[in-house]
């Protein structure tokens, strides 16, 4: 069981990351520069946050244009599971590999805070370790994490049960005030069609040790494992 | 160009300064020369009217590595590592420019811990803004949180702590101090030192532009009005390629090509050639044509001057370029050998092929000038002291007043500003910002650092000395209560114009009460910045002598934060109260007035006092410290009500001992902590406290129904307040007040 992290310039959670597979839950894992483009032998593919060439342009936008990034495509289209964190998920909406886009916050400001999560479709790779339902608390750190997608678009998520997490207050309710971004339908995490690819604005790795507050976010990685394990 | 009265003017040297340079030459310079003269004799590089009274600091303990003169200090924190650290003030540009002033305050720092070779963990920031109601502030505050956030995020080094004040004095010149804290192996430290004979000076990181030109210059005088006309002045910064030359570099560090290595901030290139050259007893030469250029027709006296960003000097073992190279390549940045190490003790600048300019290293450094300016007590300093207690009426309501007092802008949460920073980026801060002190922790050891920034300006406006002595105090107190031993100190002394005696004797009364606290409390100074000529218009801010320390938590596990833990236990203050409102928040808030003297400090009482909490601490009895200031006892208890988990209530009994009912709840006496901890633990707590030397004894006790009742003698009650109302006052008010001001 092998997970690949992929380091593009910018990169900041990778080490984050690492630590969580390699040392929290002792898996294998190596980094990927965003040069490579051999990713044999890896199992899972993380894309973690950061400010991938600094955030210019727009999120995720140079960083589509990696190398590596046709490597990743190929990965994903043969089922292998890419996990994309914060900068993560916006380069996976503009490689086209998760539907949608990640707009300014509308507050126009970066927030960095503990965000309640409710829990939605607990079948899919990435979350068969939470109770159906459950209300989770996991970091954010983002300035653009406004999801968007169009009416069709989400409408298509929502039937498909492709949605992960959304923005809730304690009690799990998911109104608007405990939407932190403006994102569409709270949204928070989805996954593809296939259910192997996952886009997260919140961040599980910083939520996998007791010491660092609670660890909600352990169970995305044990989703993973047991997947895996088959 | 000739060189005019006009121009050494226009380059901030007086006229003696002038004639010092042409006795030192033995000729006029040339245009380049009195450039590179202007900037490293400038305030800012030479540090000389502050020079005179740093030597008072006691620099030296047995755990300290590299103290003052590098380009940060270093502290031994066993199991083989460092840390290293420093503070820096970005006053000026951030002034002009809030938002690229403070990024590049960040960039800075952050380059002068990761040329050492170590890795920044945790970044923090010391901020002074005007009052809430000039119409200025709101826009500062965001612009300057916003440029901390846009660089400091994008580093991936979490900005974990910081203090924020509003104060009128600040209203024509912001303070921006940042600090950035790194971890290194102890055996891979790495010094701006260029040494051996021969070998390259390869320049690496962004190419050159014309920004900046004059950045240290401008730093090192008074604004008039108008001061925005000088923005061009204000560097860009690009955290971008910051990322990028910081991982470069660790990488280079993991090599043994690297002899010595300096960023360049303040007068870029200039600075770090000639300190190189001055710590490694060398000269050096550089060829200013092959210096990587951002724009086409730079004149070697821009590109000397100039102080583009994300910028670094190095030396190299002679054979090794072409590896050094590779490095940089990888992460995309240019890389260029510029130059050599020359015998000689000369810096040499060629442009054309021909010698541009050619100084003595010392004349740059060593030989700088070097001021003991008139120091004089200020004429109004009596009248600001004097305060009678009976012209200060008894409120009629307490709850009122704490409530007031809770929601000011010195008091009230800073959410609204540190939401906008990552602080949890690397995965290593066990608490955030909001508590005494940020701890993180150190991944693959058991232990953890505490950090902090301090300094009361009132207290320092009021009685330097006392002010200056209480920012280490409570900067020490802050890491005591989060479980930390204090290792060491690094200060950023912002004060108004040095030509003026007041100013002057405000800026050696502070160094001596820093001076007075560190010995006492053991706390060795490894480095720090002066920032002068923060006034505009004649008006000069109230002395600020910040203070950014860091302690050493031997069990991560022991670590404490200031919110109470649960209903029935019991609060303890460990130290007593005291008579006295000057200086207070209070005072300010509820009367309008800054006057009086601001509290005593018995230092021997204060180590005693955080030896009881710190024992106590790893001891495991302790369930939450905090550290009483601003606003007093009543404001102490109620911020730690607020629980983030859940808030929780307290129910206190005073025994007001002949104080004035205001003096007992808001007055700001110093060396009171406030713990909390279970019955069964009393005893040992006591048993600690006696053994300390710390006199200690219970004030009440935690409730579950969130509502803050503060008795006295159990007959008369004089706060009842519901905390979630406390809590909204508390969290939401910034926000609102700055929202109001835009």
């Amino acid at each position: 069981m092998k997970f690949g992290i992929i380091v593009f310039p910018g990169s900041n959670c990778d080490h984050d990351c690492y630590h969580a597979v390699k040392h929290v839950f002792n898996k294998e894992a190596r980094y990927i520069w965003h040069k490579e483009t051999s990713l044999e032998g890896l199992d899972c593919l993380i894309l973690p946050g950061g400010f991938s060439y600094g955030d210019y342009l727009r999120t995720g936008a140079i960083a589509r244009f990696s190398p590596v990034m046709s490597a990743v495509a190929g990965f994903a289209k043969k089922g292998g599971l890419v996990l994309g964190i914060c900068n993560g998920f916006q380069i996976l909406t503009e490689a086209g590999l998760l539907p949608g886009v990640l707009m300014r916050n509308k507050g126009l400001k970066f927030i960095c805070k503990r965000a309640w999560l409710k829990v939605g479709n607990n079948s899919t790779v990435f979350s068969s370790a939470y109770e159906a339902g459950a209300v989770v608390n996991i970091p954010i750190a983002h300035a653009d994490g406004n999801y968007f997608a169009d009416a069709d678009t989400m409408k298509r998520l929502e039937d498909e049960n492709r949605i992960i997490f959304r923005y809730c207050d304690k009690e799990g309710n998911t109104t608007p005030d405990a939407n932190p971004n403006g994102s569409c339908g709270n949204v928070a995490a989805i996954v593809n069609a296939s259910g192997n690819v996952m886009g997260t604005m919140p961040h599980p790795e910083r939520a996998c040790e007791d010491i660092l507050g609670r660890a909600d976010g352990r169970a995305v990685f044990e989703s993973i494992l047991r997947g895996l394990a088959g | 160009m000739k060189i005019t009265d006009a121009v050494i003017k226009e380059h901030g040297l007086a006229k003696g300064e002038f004639s010092r340079i042409v006795d030192m030459l033995g000729r006029e310079p040339n245009l380049l020369e009195l450039g590179i003269f202007s900037v490293m004799w400038s305030e800012h590089c030479s540090y000389k009217s502050s020079r005179v009274h740093l030597r008072n600091f006691p620099t030296k303990g047995p755990a300290v590595l590299q103290g003052p003169g590098e380009n940060a200090g270093v502290v031994d924190i066993g199991g083989g590592l460092a840390v290293v650290f420093k503070m820096e003030s970005h006053n000026h540009p951030s002034f002009i420019e809030p938002y690229q002033g403070a990024a590049t305050g960040v960039g800075g720092i952050l380059r002068d811990v990761f040329t050492m070779g170590a890795r920044p963990v945790a970044n923090l920031n010391s901020l002074r803004f005007g009052s809430l109601d000039n119409p200025k502030t709101a826009f500062l505050v965001q612009g300057v949180a916003a440029g901390i956030a846009g660089y400091g995020n994008c580093m991936g080094v979490p900005t974990v702590g910081g203090e924020v004040y509003f104060n009128d004095c600040y209203n024509g010149n912001c303070l921006v101090n940042a600090m950035t804290v790194g971890i290194v192996k102890k055996d891979r430290i790495f010094k701006g030192n260029a040494s051996g004979i021969g070998n390259p000076v390869i320049y690496v990181g962004s190419k050159t532009g014309r920004d900046g030109i004059h950045g240290a210059t401008m730093a090192s005088d008074v604004f008039g009005e108008g001061g925005e006309e000088r923005r061009p002045t204000v560097q860009v910064g690009d955290p971008f390629a910051e990322k990028l030359l910081l991982e470069a570099c660790l990488e280079l560090f993991k090599t043994d090509y690297v002899v010595g290595i300096q960023d360049m901030g303040a007068a870029g290139l200039t600075s770090s050639s000639v300190e190189m050259a001055g710590r490694g007893g060398t000269g050096i030469e550089i060829d200013v044509d092959l210096v990587p250029r951002r724009e086409d027709g730079m004149s070697g006296y821009e590109v000397m001057l100039s102080e583009s960003q994300e910028r670094m000097l190095l030396v190299a073992r002679k054979g090794a370029e072409e590896d050094v190279a590779k490095i940089f390549r990888k992460w995309d940045l240019d890389v260029q050998v510029i130059g050599r190490v020359i015998d000689g003790k000369k810096v040499r600048i060629l442009e054309g092929g021909k010698l541009a300019a050619e100084i003595p290293v010392a004349a740059l450094t060593d030989d700088a000038p070097v001021y003991e300016r008139p120091m004089q007590r200020p004429d109004w300093q009596d009248g600001v002291n004097s305060l009678n207690m009976k012209d200060v009426p008894l409120p009629r309501d307490y709850n009122d007043v704490l409530l007031k007092l809770i929601s000011s802008g010195n008091i009230a949460s800073k959410e609204f500003i540190y939401t906008q920073y990552d602080h949890m980026v690397r995965t290593d801060t066990v608490v955030c910002p909001g508590s005494d002190a940020a701890v993180i922790r150190l991944k693959g050891t058991d232990t953890g650092l505490a950090m902090t920034v301090d300094c009361n300006p009132t207290y320092c406006f009021l009685d330097p000395f006392t002010g200056g002595a209480i920012a280490v105090a409570e900067a020490a107190r802050n890491l005591a209560a989060s479980g930390a031993r204090p290792l060491a100190l690094t200060d950023c002394l912002n004060f108004g114009s040095p030509e003026r005696p007041e100013v002057m004797w405000q800026f050696k009364e502070a160094v001596m009460g820093i001076r007075e606290a560190c010995l006492e409390l053991g706390i060795p100074v490894i480095g720090g910045n002066v920032s002068l000529y923060n006034e505009t218009s004649g008006k000069a801010i109230h002395p600020t002598p910040a203070i950014g320390m860091v302690g050493l938590i031997d069990d991560i596990k022991h670590h404490q934060t200031q919110w109470f833990k649960e209903a029935k236990d019991v609060i303890y203050l460990i130290g007593t109260g005291g008579e006295g409102l000057g200086g207070s928040e209070y005072l300010k808030t509820i009367h309008g007035l800054e006057k009086g003297l601001p509290p005593r400090l018995d230092l021997k009482r204060e180590k005693s006092v955080q030896e009881a909490c710190l024992t106590a601490i790893k001891a495991g009895i302790i369930r939450s410290a905090h550290d009483v200031s601003e606003g007093g006892l009543a404001v102490a208890v109620a911020e730690a009500c607020f629980n983030p988990d859940g808030l929780l209530g307290a129910e206190l009994d005073v025994d007001i001992q002949g104080l004035r009912i205001d003096e007992a709840l808001f007055g700001e006496a110093q060396s009171r902590i406030i713990v909390s901890l279970r019955m069964g633990d009393i005893a040992r707590l006591r048993d600690i406290c006696v053994k300390a030397g710390a006199p200690a004894k219970a004030i009440g006790a935690v409730t579950s129904t969130p509502c803050l009742r503060v008795w006295n003698l159990r007959k008369w009650k004089f706060i009842e307040m519901d905390v979630e109302r406390l809590k909204d006052a508390w969290s939401g008010s910034l926000e609102r007040m700055l929202h109001a001001g835009l």
